[in-house]
């Protein structure tokens, strides 16, 4: 086993969703079906026990790549591969099954992941009773009692119910209930977007301490800027269901290639910058069901050369050292490795 | 009087009568806003801010009401009027811009329209004059072709355009302040730089001052003059932006400061306040943020500090009480806390 | 003291062993909790929902206790006697010198029993049938909800059809067809089934369409999605996440439903189609007295219309009530 490859790894992953009206609507209104690209040709790895962050605004397609890479949407095209099993191919329904308590997902609301009709011991013992992990309801309990604590709570909040808790402590009976199947691969949409600073850098500090412990391989979900630098071992930056740009942490903030990159390390709101504005940002995310020709992102970009820009896709081109972009202007050398 | 507050805010107290008690979501905060100036009101859920924000233009549903202090718009208190009145002045002397633009804008009503009516009703002009200042407004808040979009619906418009479309409707009359909630919450990262550059033009441009209510402490370094750091319906902090975010003194901004990630730091550990907000039902006793504060001493649980002034602003903190004579090393009473 | 102790427990203050041992004292614990509840205080500070609850226990308790305390029997001949035929209210009757509270009618029978007994028939029919509708308007409606596509169509435009039609309609044409298949000889006794399963039939369609709307809302949620990533399977969800959280609606619809589920079956069997007459409803005796309104004796049908209007009355206020406080936006 001289090179295990990658932990998880995505190729080609796309998908398209019908938003069609109802058929007799169509019927009468003579219009076409309607297809929304959500996401469209993602290829990226993630090493295991390393964290990988997608990032990317409204309509870029995020929570739709989280969702395949779990397996609760099916893909319409490319592959999703977890330790060498093919998440969505025929025929090894032994193998995804025994995937399935392998990979696990954090969500985004704290109020909603959670069944407000169920006391918390039961939330966190239902994976464990799924999966068969523990024998007898003795164990069961001993072991949420563990998964309570090691989230930092207390064994004793098992008997109440979630509205008794704050969105942070919520985040954390979220996170328990992850870990009760042992996975060992964590996909996190957007975990700490609806939490407060004080209570968001508490959540991050336990993912990041739990990642360590435990072993685990992140996948991040993330609008944030300054939450992803501070998780992420290496980025991904969607735009309108592309990859525009992979790269190492560092290198995607100190030295960001694609032009849209760019654009959104400028428009993060900075702590430094007293009254500074952000002026270079164009124009707004265009709407996914229509998007714009060759690369989507030509009609705000300053790099926009009015032809191939325009009329062609750019390719994901590699540029080594775990960097990846999809840019004419990269790929040309009309875009340097310096920031204009 | 030319240097007097466009709006002093002085020791207001909102109150819940609910069948458990008495709730004061906002307990007693004063601020002054001079005449052209942006403050940052920060803090996080819970903390009474956007409350606060309700209760100065008089937008607090029962059975909430205004228990104690005052609000005075150019000296003249306003937290009394009638609701006729305070309708004449939202909208005239105080625009509102809130975090989720669609309950600004009437659904079914073209935006055109309802610019007009807003500065048909607190301005003496005609329909003519009013509808070619609603254009020049839509234009200047970058809606393109705003002599055609006019005649739009607000559902046919994109969620940072909605919002832009609100500021245009809160500026229509030219009102001397402009209370903003959230301004930005909904929207995408890139939208919200071009909406908070807008908003920090026209008002310089009108010198309309501004109450910029958000959770958001890079959006208050961008945006802001001065910012007050609210907490558990008190006021912490209050100093010009610069300051307060480079060198907190409330424990609580110091907090809030360190945790929060930014995208220039290194991959270091974050720091973390324990616990979390109280909630109304428990605000502690003393400073309400003792039991999460790493300085906390005896006196703080039993004390309720008041903002002692600082050289530009003031700080509600025993640790800075220039009476306490035991003060000289702040940091000795640390490990009290929980 | 004791309560005291509730409050510890959700509090957390309580000891590891305590709470650690499933808690003997939930029953406690969940009366203390509804003494606290918001539903218990808007109980307290609305007079008309008292009494409308007042009301309707005093008629539920009359009707399960209705052959103790009724004076006789009204459905056994042995008893009546044809000489106290048409005694009126709170007097005594001319010849025999019988005293009946509330009069009798032609065959001497006393309206109050008659009442008492009658009660039982319209709260029987009224609660089962709007138990079954409420099974199976939420079963199809969970179905439907969370399932879609063609069977949330199917479901769904049936629903749609059925309620083009007056619902009295409805129920009139399946109370028609299931009658016309149960054997002659025993169509009195099944005459309340059939009753019951016609009304419950036209009622579903309300559970159905709220309960419907409700899954499609549940349905998105994050913890359904988590339930689905642990590899449980469809129905297990319904039933066990889904199924607990839109029930809150139902209660309503139900409540709203029995005072509606009441007035079909009345407005059935004075139409004659329903309860038969030898188990009177209110219905039947609301029929059966409309015969002598006209010579004078009003109080045969009056007593028996008043107590439906009461009934109904009562359960619609509660329904009311309870949909004002389990609706937040209303609050």
């Amino acid at each position: 086993m001289s090179d295990p490859g990658p932990f998880v790894s995505t190729r080609g992953l796309g998908r398209v969703f019908d938003v069609s009206k109802p058929w007799l609507n169509r019927m009468i209104e003579r219009e076409e079906k309607v297809f929304l690209t959500a996401a469209e040709n993602v290829t990226f790895d993630i090493p295991r026990g390393e964290t990988f962050a997608l990032v990317g605004e409204s309509g870029s397609g995020k929570s739709t790549i989280a969702k395949m890479i779990v397996g609760l949407l099916r893909p319409s095209s490319g592959t999703v591969t977890v330790d060498g099993v093919d998440l969505f191919a025929q025929g090894d329904l032994a193998g995804q099954t025994a995937l399935r308590r392998r990979i696990q997902m954090i969500f985004q609301d704290p109020y909603a992941s959670l069944n407000p009709r169920w006391r918390v011991g039961d939330i966190i013992a239902e994976p464990v009773r799924a999966f068969g992990l523990e024998a007898d309801a003795r164990a069961i309990k001993r072991r949420v009692g563990e998964l309570l604590e090691q989230v930092g709570l207390s064994a004793l909040d098992g008997i109440k119910y979630p509205h008794e808790f704050s969105g942070g402590q919520r985040q954390r009976i979220c996170i328990a209930r992850a870990l009760a199947s042992k996975p060992e691969f964590i996909v996190c949409d957007e975990p700490t977007s609806a939490l407060d600073v004080s209570v968001q850098s508490q959540v991050l500090n336990l993912m990041r301490d739990l990642q360590r412990d435990l072993g685990l391989t992140y996948l991040m979900i993330s609008h944030d800027l300054s939450v992803v630098r501070y998780m992420a071992d290496h980025i991904g930056v969607l735009y309108l269901g592309r990859l525009v740009e992979t790269a190492p942490r560092a290198a995607l903030f100190d030295a960001p290639r694609h032009p849209y990159t760019r654009m959104l390390l400028d428009a993060a709101p900075r702590l430094d910058a007293f009254g500074r504005t952000a002026e270079t940002v164009v124009g707004e995310i265009p709407d996914p069901i229509d998007r714009p020709s060759g690369c989507h992102f030509h009609p705000r970009c300053t790099h926009n050369d009015g032809t191939r820009c325009v009329g062609e896709a750019p390719e994901r081109l590699d540029l080594g050292r775990g960097r990846a972009v999809a840019c004419h202007g990269v790929e040309e050398g009309r875009i340097g490795e310096g920031r204009p | 009087m030319i240097d007097r507050p466009l709006l002093s805010i002085r020791d207001l107290v909102v109150e819940f009568t609910t069948r458990r008690g008495v709730l004061r979501p906002v307990d007693g905060v004063g601020f002054d806003i001079a005449r052209g100036e942006i403050l940052g009101v920060v803090g996080e859920s819970g903390a009474g801010k956007s409350m606060m924000g309700s209760a100065v233009v008089g937008l607090i549903d029962r059975p909430g009401r205004i228990a104690s202090g005052a609000v005075l718009l150019d000296g003249e208190p306003i937290h009394r009027l009638s609701e006729e009145a305070m309708r004449r002045i939202r909208g005239r002397r105080i625009g509102m811009v809130f975090q989720d633009p669609l309950t600004s804008l009437n659904p079914l009503l073209r935006i055109g329209d309802q610019i007009v009516e807003t500065i048909r009703t607190h301005l003496p002009v005609g329909e003519a004059e009013a509808r070619r200042r609603a254009i020049a407004a839509l234009d200047e808040v970058g809606i393109p072709a705003a002599a055609r979009r006019i005649d739009s619906y607000p559902h046919e418009f994109s969620g940072g355009m909605r919002q832009r479309v609100v500021i245009a409707l809160a500026l229509a009359a030219e009102p001397d302040l402009v209370i903003a909630d959230e301004p930005t919450t909904a929207l995408d990262v890139s939208v919200q730089a071009q909406i908070i550059a807008l908003l920090k033009r026209l008002c310089r441009e009108r010198g309309a001052a501004v109450m910029l209510i958000t959770h958001d402490m890079g959006v208050i370094a961008e945006a802001t003059d001065r910012v007050a750091v609210m907490y558990a319906g008190r006021l912490a902090e209050i100093g010009p932006t610069p300051d307060v975010l480079t060198r907190p003194k409330h424990p609580y901004t110091v907090g809030l400061m360190r945790s929060t990630p930014s995208t220039l730091g290194a991959g270091g550990r974050l720091h973390q306040i324990p616990g979390s907000m109280p909630g109304l039902r428990a605000i502690p006793s003393g400073c309400a943020f003792h039991p999460r504060c790493p300085k906390a001493f005896a006196r703080c649980d039993r004390e309720r500090p008041d903002p002692i002034p600082t050289a530009a602003g003031a700080v509600a903190c025993w640790l800075y009480d220039p009476e306490d004579p035991a003060l000289s090393g702040a940091g000795e009473a640390e490990g009290t806390a929980t | 003291m004791t309560d005291h102790d509730g409050t510890r427990t959700r509090n957390g203050d309580a000891t590891g062993a305590e709470a650690l041992v499933a808690e003997p004292n939930w029953l406690k614990d969940k009366a203390v909790r509804f003494l606290d509840s918001d539903v218990y205080f808007s109980f307290k500070r609305s007079p008309v929902t008292i009494v409308a609850f007042s009301l309707v226990m005093l008629l539920v308790l009359g009707a399960l206790l209705g052959p103790l305390i009724a004076p006789q029997n009204p459905h056994d001949p042995a008893q009546l006697n044809l000489m106290d035929g048409f005694t009126p209210p709170f007097s005594a009757n001319q010849f025999t010198g019988s005293f009946y509270l509330l009069g009798t009618d032609d065959q001497g029978r006393d309206i109050f029993s008659a009442i008492l007994y009658g009660l039982r028939i319209s709260l029987f029919v009224g609660v089962v049938s709007v138990l079954f509708a409420g099974v199976l308007g939420v079963t199809l409606g969970l179905v439907s909800g969370y399932f879609g596509g063609w069977i949330d169509t199917l479901i769904m435009r049936i629903a749609d059809i059925q309620l083009t039609f007056p619902s009295i309609l409805i129920a009139m044409l399946i109370f028609g067809i299931a009658r016309g298949l149960v054997p002659v000889e025993m169509r009195n006794d099944a005459a309340l089934y059939i009753l019951i399963l016609s009304i419950g039939l036209s009622e579903w369609v309300q559970f159905a369409r709220t309960v419907r709307g409700a899954t499609l809302v549940e349905r998105e949620k994050e913890y359904v999605q988590a339930a689905r990533l642990i590899g449980l399977g469809r129905i297990p969800i319904m039933v066990r996440h889904v199924l607990p959280n839109v029930m809150g609606p139902v209660l309503v619809i139900g409540t709203i439903g029995l005072a509606l589920a009441i007035i079909a079956e009345a407005t059935l069997s004075f139409l004659g189609v329903g309860a038969p007459p030898t188990t009177p409803s209110l219905g039947t005796l609301i029929r059966v007295g409309q015969d002598f309104l006209f010579s004078g004796e009003w109080w045969i049908i009056l007593f028996p219309s008043l107590t439906l209007l009461v009934l109904a009355l009562s359960v619609n206020l509660l329904g009311d009530w309870l949909r004002d406080v389990l609706n937040p936006k209303l609050r």
